[in-house]
């Protein structure tokens, strides 16, 4: 009826999720990074369908010739330039960028998923478990985790799957720390007490009780992880001990590029370059604007 | 406080052992040995050369001589590749370069950044704050092999001021750019962590007091802000001297400055796995030795943190 509008409204509770998203959005550089970053993930789905090349194709009538054929054109259908072997570098960027990300991406929810676990039980269990267990993350903490990776890729096969297990081994110790500290101090809340005293098994209180209110602290920190995981990458395939070729990798990419800078094909740097430092910046916005939005003590 | 020093050193041993038993399991489940090649050799000369070298002693044994050798002798063993230096020579070598730039990347990338940060915090909203905001989102995506090439580019390839590369006994025309390159991105996330802090403490009650009490603003920032505002950017301190670390291995790559990352590497595809051994043994005692110097920092820093 008619005064059903005008009838008292209880005022709608603001969920801590929902006070995270407005915060989030009100944060400019991050809103406008998510979407360059959707975009990039788009271009990067999408912008294979156009490629004129695959990856490895060699266009015989540029190769050794690069720098006066292999620019950058819409005529010959190398839209980002020839490398020096006369590949397409719009096929290789594309695969490089999909690579960063998909290692990005993967890395860090191995690390998320290992960590959490590891954490969460370390921090639940407590007494001298949860001590030998984080003495074991200081242990593996004290080694320098690109030198593991670039250990791992030298001695056994180098693929882009041993970059996802030396990723994941050294990727979860901060976390699964970062998870412990939480898991302690939320053990001692009064919901967690009520739970143990109406007889709720522990597997139970972590799944239900401790794990939903670790979250904002996990999605921050994971989403921290996700650039340093594409920087290690990069790093590595820089060198030359990542992914093998013909796949590719922005950090690959950049090395070539860096490698013929000299004879005037400075697109084969610049490129991959700006490619790489769009998705790190990009990564490093949203990561701040999570922090923001979840974590707002930290502030 | 002497007790938390022994503690910590105590705790070392095990680290340590762990890392060398680890690195030991690795590099001997690991396909290929020093002395596989295209040719594979007789049998009685690859049985002669293994004798020589105690690789045909059980896993054990090797393991147990190995770390033996070290913990009596500091003797890291004989390398499998270079007939005439073992791994002592091999680290006398190489380390002093990487230390030479490593410390210097280290003291620009902790001044440059804390200075940048403690500026931008002080002089707030103001050009030098977005400057120095910038210039620290920039440089966060300029890690050293970015930075390594466009330094070449614009200092060899174009000015043709800076050599590109080699060491010549650490003259400073080859140190500008590996420390440049290595030292950006901390910098930047140095000053950024400066600068966040440094305006949390700023903000908080007993600086008001402070400036209540009519502090001129030079004795607040230095005798009561700084302290405080500093424990953030100390607890980076060991990431960054890890990265370091890492970063030699890129700067003695691109840099051809012959420091111990090229050994890392070289030993690595070599299979010159006592090398490879002592490098990560050096690097992890390194980094274990660092975190206790950061740990006690913090103790300083930190009145609320006793031992």
């Amino acid at each position: 009826m008619a005064f059903a509008a005008n009838a008292p409204s209880v005022a709608k509770g603001r969920s801590l999720w929902g006070d995270a998203r407005i915060r989030y959005l009100r944060n400019r550089a991050a809103v406008l990074a998510s979407c360059v970053l959707l975009l990039l993930v788009a271009f990067v789905l999408i912008g294979p369908i156009f490629a004129q090349y695959s990856i490895e194709e060699i266009d015989w009538g540029i190769m050794g010739q690069a720098a006066e054929l292999g620019k950058p054109a819409l005529a010959n259908g190398h839209f980002f330039g020839a490398d020096d072997l006369g590949r397409d570098l719009y096929a290789r960027t594309l695969q490089g960028t999909t690579t960063s990300l998909m290692v990005g991406l993967i890395g860090a929810s191995v690390a998320l998923v290992v960590g959490t676990a590891y954490g969460a039980i370390a921090g639940y269990v407590g007494g001298r478990t949860d001590n030998i267990m984080m003495r074991i993350v200081d242990i593996l903490l004290a080694i320098p985790s690109t030198l593991v990776i670039i250990l791992l890729m030298v001695i056994f096969e180098r693929s882009l799957i041993m970059i996802f297990i030396g990723l994941g081994l050294t990727g979860w110790l901060t976390m699964s720390r970062v998870v412990r500290g939480q898991t302690l101090s939320l053990m001692q809340r009064e919901f967690v007490e009520a739970a143990r005293a109406s007889g709720v098994s522990d597997v139970m209180i972590i799944w239900r009780h401790i794990l939903p209110n670790l979250l904002g602290v996990v999605i921050v920190y994971a989403s921290i992880l996700v650039p340093e995981m594409i920087l290690a990458e990069s790093f590595i395939s820089f060198l030359g001990l990542g992914v093998q070729e013909p796949n590719t990798s922005l950090g690959a990419l950049i090395a070539e590029g860096a490698g013929t800078m000299a004879y005037g094909t400075l697109w084969q740097l610049m490129i991959p370059l700006s490619f790489f430092m769009l998705t790190i910046l990009c990564m490093f916005f949203i990561g701040d604007g999570l922090r923001d939005a979840l974590d707002p003590k930290d502030r | 406080m002497f007790r938390f020093i022994l503690n910590r050193l105590i705790y070392a041993v095990p680290t340590m052992l762990v890392m060398i038993v680890a690195c030991f399991v690795l590099m001997h489940v690991a396909p290929g040995g020093p002395f596989t090649s295209e040719r594979p050799l007789p049998p009685q000369v690859l049985a002669n050369i293994e004798a020589r070298y105690g690789l045909d002693q059980p896993y054990w044994k090797q393991l147990w001589d190995y770390i033996a050798n070290i913990v009596l002798r500091f003797d890291f063993g004989p390398s499998f590749q270079y007939k005439d230096r073992d791994v002592n020579d091999v680290i006398a070598q190489g380390f002093p370069i990487t230390l030479t730039y490593g410390v210097l990347s280290f003291i620009a990338a902790t001044t440059i950044g804390i200075s940048l940060g403690l500026l931008a915090a002080l002089r707030q909203n103001t050009l030098a704050d977005y400057l120095a905001v910038g210039f620290s989102f920039v440089a966060q995506v300029l890690p050293n092999f970015v930075m390594g090439p466009i330094l070449i580019l614009i200092f060899t390839l174009h000015l043709g001021w800076l050599p590109g590369g080699g060491w010549y006994g650490g003259q400073w025309q080859y140190l500008i750019m590996p420390v440049i390159a290595l030292s950006t991105s901390y910098m930047a996330s140095i000053a950024r962590i400066t600068r966040s802090s440094m305006l949390e403490v700023l903000n908080s009650n007993f600086i008001r007091t402070a400036r209540a009490k009519g502090l001129p603003t030079r004795r607040i920032v230095l005798q009561h802000a700084l302290k405080p505002a500093m424990l953030p950017v100390v607890s980076y301190l060991s990431p960054v001297f890890v990265h370091v670390i890492t970063g030699s291995v890129f700067v003695d790559i691109y840099f051809s400055t012959g420091g111990l990352g090229q050994a890392y590497v070289n030993s690595a595809l070599n299979r010159d796995y006592s090398v490879l051994l002592g490098t990560t043994i050096l690097y992890g005692g390194l980094t274990i030795f660092f975190n206790l110097v950061t740990d006690l920092l913090y103790a300083w820093l930190d009145p609320k943190i006793r031992y």
